[in-house]
C-alpha cells in the first residue's frame, strides 16, 4: 500500500468517524461523548458495563453517540484519554479510580474540555468527580443479613483486596454489629491480583469455606468472581447478596437482594447535563439519599424478607439520610473500627 | 532454547534475517484474515496500525517507551537462557525492583537528582537481583525447578506489592493502591529535552532516559556474554553442564550469576514504569511485559541486537494497537491481543515451522553455488 493511498484511507476512516458522531442531529449544540473503561475490560458483567448500557441509554433517547476506548495498561489510560481530548471529544468520562491521575493530567492540558471520573477523587475546573456511598448500601446489606441469619454467622467474599473493596466489607460488618454486635462476620478476599475479579472458581471455593464453618448468607462485591460465590450459595441452599447490579434474578429463591450502585444512571447524568449546559465540575458524592445507592427490593426476593425486617431496613435506611447513623466510611482513613 | 534445539543450521542470514521476517508475514497474514472476518479492511487495519506506530515522533516516543520495558525483560530472560535456565520470574523481579526504585525516590528525595538516579539504578539491580536470588540458589544447589520456583515467586511479588501498597505505602485518603508521587528531583528525567533540541517534539510520549540505559544493558550484556570469562562459564553451563565440570567450571556459580543478572536486568523496567512514567509505585504497573519479554528473547535468538529488534516489533505492537483499537472501534483490545498473540505463536513458538524447507532451501542454493563455482 503507497502512502498516499494509506493516508486517503485513513482519511476515510476519519471522515467516516466525524460523519458518525454528527448523525446526532442537534449539528449545533450536539456534544461528542467519550468513555475509557478502567482494565477490567467493558464487557464486566458489573461496573463498566454499567457505564455502557448507562451511556447507551442516553444513545437511545438522544441519538448521539459516544466514542469508547479498553485500555489494556495504564500507560493506555491517559493515551486514550488525550486521544479523545485532541479530537475534541467533551465530555470524556474516565471508569474508575485508577485513572484520577491521569484525568488530572489531562484535564489540565486541555481545560476547555469536560471530563468526569467515576470512582475517583480529582480536583479542578473541568473535572465532575462522582463516587458512591458503597458503605451505605453496604450498611444496609450488613443488617438484613443479621435480621435474616438463622446461625448468626454471615460472610463476604471480595475480589481484589484493595481499600475500595474494604469499604463495602467495612459497611457491611457495621450493618450487621449494628443489629447484633455479637454476630460472626467471616471476611475473605480472593486475591491480590486482577485476575481476583474473574475467578468464579476460586469465589465459590470461599463461599464453600464459608458456609462449612457455618455461615448461612454471603455479600460477594467481587466481579465476575462473585458469580461463582452466588452459584455455590444457591447450590448448598444459603443465601447470597449480590452487588453492583440487581443480581436478584440469578437464582430466585436464594438471592436476599443486591446493592445496586447506579453507575450508569451517573453516566447518564453527567452526558445529559452536558448536552443540557447545566454540567458543573466538583465533587459529587451519591450515596442513599440521592438514591444511587439502594437494596434492590423486587418480586424474586419479596419472599424472603419479612414485612418486619422490611420496615426495620426502611427504618435505619431514614436514619442514614437523617444523618442519625453514621457509617463509618472506611477510605477515609483506611481503618475499619470493628 | 536454540541451544538446545539445533534442528537444523541455517546460513546466518536467514537464520537473523529471512526466518523471523517469514514469520512475521505469515503472523499478519493470519491476523489480516481475522480482521477480514469480523468485517474490517485488513490494509486499512494494518495502515492504522503502522501509522499509530510510527506515524508521528510522539507515536514513535511511546513505540520506544513500550520496547523499552521489553528490551529490559527480553535481555533478562536470555540472559537466563544462556545458562540453559527459563526465567519466568521477570514479572515478580521488575515488580519487587519497583519497590526498590520507589523506596529511594520516596525516602531519599533531599539527594539531588543524579545521585537518586544512580541510587535507584542500583536499586532497582539489587532487589530484582535479590527476588531471582533465592530461585537461584534453590537450583544451583537443591535442584528445584527453575520455571516452577519462579513463577511462584511472581506470585509471592504480587502479594508482598498488594499488601506494602494497600498499607504501609498507600497515599492515604485516596482509593487507588499507589503511593505518593515522587519529588520533582526524583523520577526519571523525559527525553523530551534533548528531543526538542534537535528539533523533535516528543509531545506527551513518556519515553525517558531509561531507554538509554536499556541499551548500554543490551551492549553490557553483549559484551558480558560474549566476551568475559564468567559469560563463557554461563554459556559452557548452558551448552552442557557435565563438559562444564570437566573443563573446571562450577554450574553452580554460573546459574546464581546468569540469574542474578537476570533479576537485575529485569528491574530496569520497573526504572522505566516507577521513576519514569508513573512517578509513583502503583499496583501491577509491570503489566506483563515480563512475559512479553520471553516472546522478544525467542524472536531475538537471545542475542541482544535480536532482543532491541524484537522489543521495537512489540512496542509498535502495543502501540500501534491501542491506536487500531481506538481508530477502528469494532477491532476490540482484545482483537489486537489476538494479533499480538499471532506474532508471538509464528515468530516464538513455531520458529522451527519453517526452519526444514529453509534448511533445505539453503543447501540447494549452496549445491548451486558449488556447482557454478
Amino acid at each position: 500500500m503507497n502512502p498516499v493511498k494509506l493516508s486517503l484511507s485513513v482519511m476515510t476512516a476519519a471522515a467516516a468517524l466525524l460523519a458518525g458522531s454528527a448523525t446526532g442531529g442537534r449539528a449545533a449544540e450536539a456534544i461528542k461523548p467519550a468513555i475509557v473503561y478502567d482494565l477490567g475490560g467493558k464487557f464486566d458483567k458489573s461496573f463498566n458495563e454499567g457505564v455502557f448500557h448507562g451511556a447507551e441509554a442516553f444513545k437511545a433517547r438522544t441519538g448521539i453517540v459516544f466514542g469508547e476506548f479498553a485500555p489494556t495498561n495504564d500507560a493506555q489510560i491517559e493515551q486514550g484519554l488525550r486521544n479523545f481530548a485532541r479530537k475534541g471529544f467533551s465530555p470524556i468520562l474516565g471508569v474508575g479510580f485508577d485513572q484520577a491521575e491521569p484525568i488530572k493530567k489531562v484535564a489540565a492540558e486541555f481545560p476547555k474540555i469536560k471530563f468526569a471520573i467515576i470512582d475517583g477523587d480529582v480536583n479542578a475546573p473541568n473535572v465532575q468527580a462522582i463516587s458512591f456511598k458503597e458503605y451505605e448500601g453496604s450498611f444496609l446489606a450488613g443488617a438484613l443479613a443479621a435480621l435474616t441469619t438463622k446461625t448468626d454467622k454471615i460472610g463476604f467474599v471480595g475480589g481484589m483486596d484493595i481499600p475500595l473493596i474494604r469499604k463495602f466489607s467495612c459497611g457491611y460488618a457495621q450493618g450487621a454489629a449494628a443489629i447484633n454486635p455479637k454476630i460472626g462476620v467471616t471476611i475473605n478476599m480472593t486475591g491480590t491480583t486482577g485476575a481476583a475479579w474473574n475467578d468464579p472458581v476460586k469465589g465459590g471455593e470461599l463461599a464453600k469455606s464459608q458456609i462449612e464453618s457455618g455461615v448461612d448468607i454471603i455479600y460477594q462485591a467481587a466481579g465476575a468472581t462473585g458469580i461463582g460465590v452466588l452459584q455455590t450459595v444457591a447450590d448448598a441452599g444459603k443465601l447470597g447478596i449480590g452487588v453492583d447490579s440487581n443480581q436478584n434474578g440469578l437464582h430466585p429463591g436464594h438471592m436476599l437482594t443486591s446493592v445496586m450502585k447506579g453507575v450508569g444512571v451517573a453516566t447518564d447524568k453527567t452526558f445529559t447535563e452536558a448536552l443540557n449546559g447545566t454540567w458543573q465540575p466538583g465533587n459529587t458524592v451519591l450515596g442513599l439519599k440521592e438514591q444511587a445507592v439502594s437494596l434492590a427490593f423486587d418480586d424474586e426476593n419479596a419472599p424472603l424478607i419479612s414485612a418486619d425486617i422490611k420496615a426495620r431496613i426502611d427504618a435505619l435506611q431514614a436514619d442514614i439520610i437523617a444523618g442519625k447513623v453514621a457509617v463509618h466510611n472506611y477510605a477515609e482513613d483506611n481503618h475499619c473500627p470493628l | 532454547m536454540s541451544a538446545h534445539a539445533p534442528a537444523a543450521r541455517l546460513p546466518r542470514w536467514m537464520e537473523y534475517g529471512l526466518l523471523p521476517v517469514l514469520n512475521l508475514v505469515l503472523a499478519l497474514l493470519v491476523s489480516g484474515l481475522v480482521v477480514v472476518v469480523i468485517g474490517q479492511d485488513p490494509f486499512e487495519a494494518l495502515g492504522v496500525l503502522l501509522k499509530g506506530a510510527f506515524g508521528s515522533i510522539e507515536n514513535i516516543g511511546y513505540t520506544l517507551y513500550y520496547a523499552t520495558d521489553i528490551i529490559f525483560t527480553g535481555l533478562a530472560v536470555a540472559v537466563a537462557f544462556q545458562a540453559g535456565l527459563f526465567n519466568i520470574g521477570g514479572e515478580g523481579q521488575a515488580y519487587i525492583a519497583g519497590l526498590g526504585v520507589g523506596l529511594v525516590c520516596l525516602y531519599l528525595d533531599f539527594l539531588p537528582m543524579p545521585v537518586i538516579i544512580a541510587l535507584a539504578v542500583i536499586a532497582s539491580m539489587v532487589f530484582g537481583a535479590a527476588w531471582a536470588a533465592i530461585p537461584a540458589w534453590l537450583q544451583a544447589h537443591r535442584g528445584s525447578h527453575i520455571v516452577i520456583t519462579t513463577i511462584m515467586f511472581n506470585f509471592i511479588a504480587y502479594s508482598v506489592m498488594v499488601y506494602l501498597l494497600v498499607h504501609p505505602l498507600i497515599e492515604p485518603g485516596q482509593m487507588a493502591p499507589q503511593s505518593r508521587a515522587f519529588a520533582a528531583n526524583a523520577i526519571m528525567p523525559s527525553i523530551k529535552g534533548v528531543a526538542a533540541v534537535v528539533g523533535l517534539d516528543l509531545g506527551a510520549a513518556p519515553l525517558n532516559l531509561s531507554f538509554v540505559w536499556a541499551l548500554i544493558a543490551a551492549a553490557g550484556t553483549w559484551l558480558f556474554i560474549g566476551h568475559t570469562s564468567p559469560g563463557y562459564a554461563i554459556r559452557v553451563v548452558g551448552a552442557n553442564p557435565e563438559a562444564a565440570v570437566c573443563a573446571g567450571i562450577r554450574p553452580e556459580r554460573a546459574i546464581m550469576l546468569a540469574m542474578l543478572l537476570s533479576g537485575a536486568l529485569a528491574g530496569g523496567l520497573a526504572l522505566n514504569e516507577v521513576m519514569g512514567v508513573q512517578q509513583r509505585i502503583m499496583v501491577g504497573f509491570t503489566a506483563g511485559y515480563g512475559f512479553t519479554g520471553i516472546a522478544a528473547a525467542l524472536m531475538g535468538r537471545n542475542h541482544p541486537v535480536g532482543i532491541i529488534l524484537a522489543a521495537l516489533l512489540f512496542g509498535a505492537l502495543y502501540q500501534g494497537g491501542a491506536e487500531l483499537s481506538f481508530d477502528i472501534p469494532d477491532i476490540s483490545a482484545e482483537m489486537v491481543v489476538v494479533i499480538q498473540g499471532f506474532v508471538i505463536i509464528f515468530t516464538g513458538a513455531l520458529e522451527n515451522m519453517l526452519r526444514p524447507t529453509l534448511a533445505r532451501l539453503a543447501a540447494r542454493l549452496e549445491g548451486g553455488r558449488a556447482q557454478t563455482a
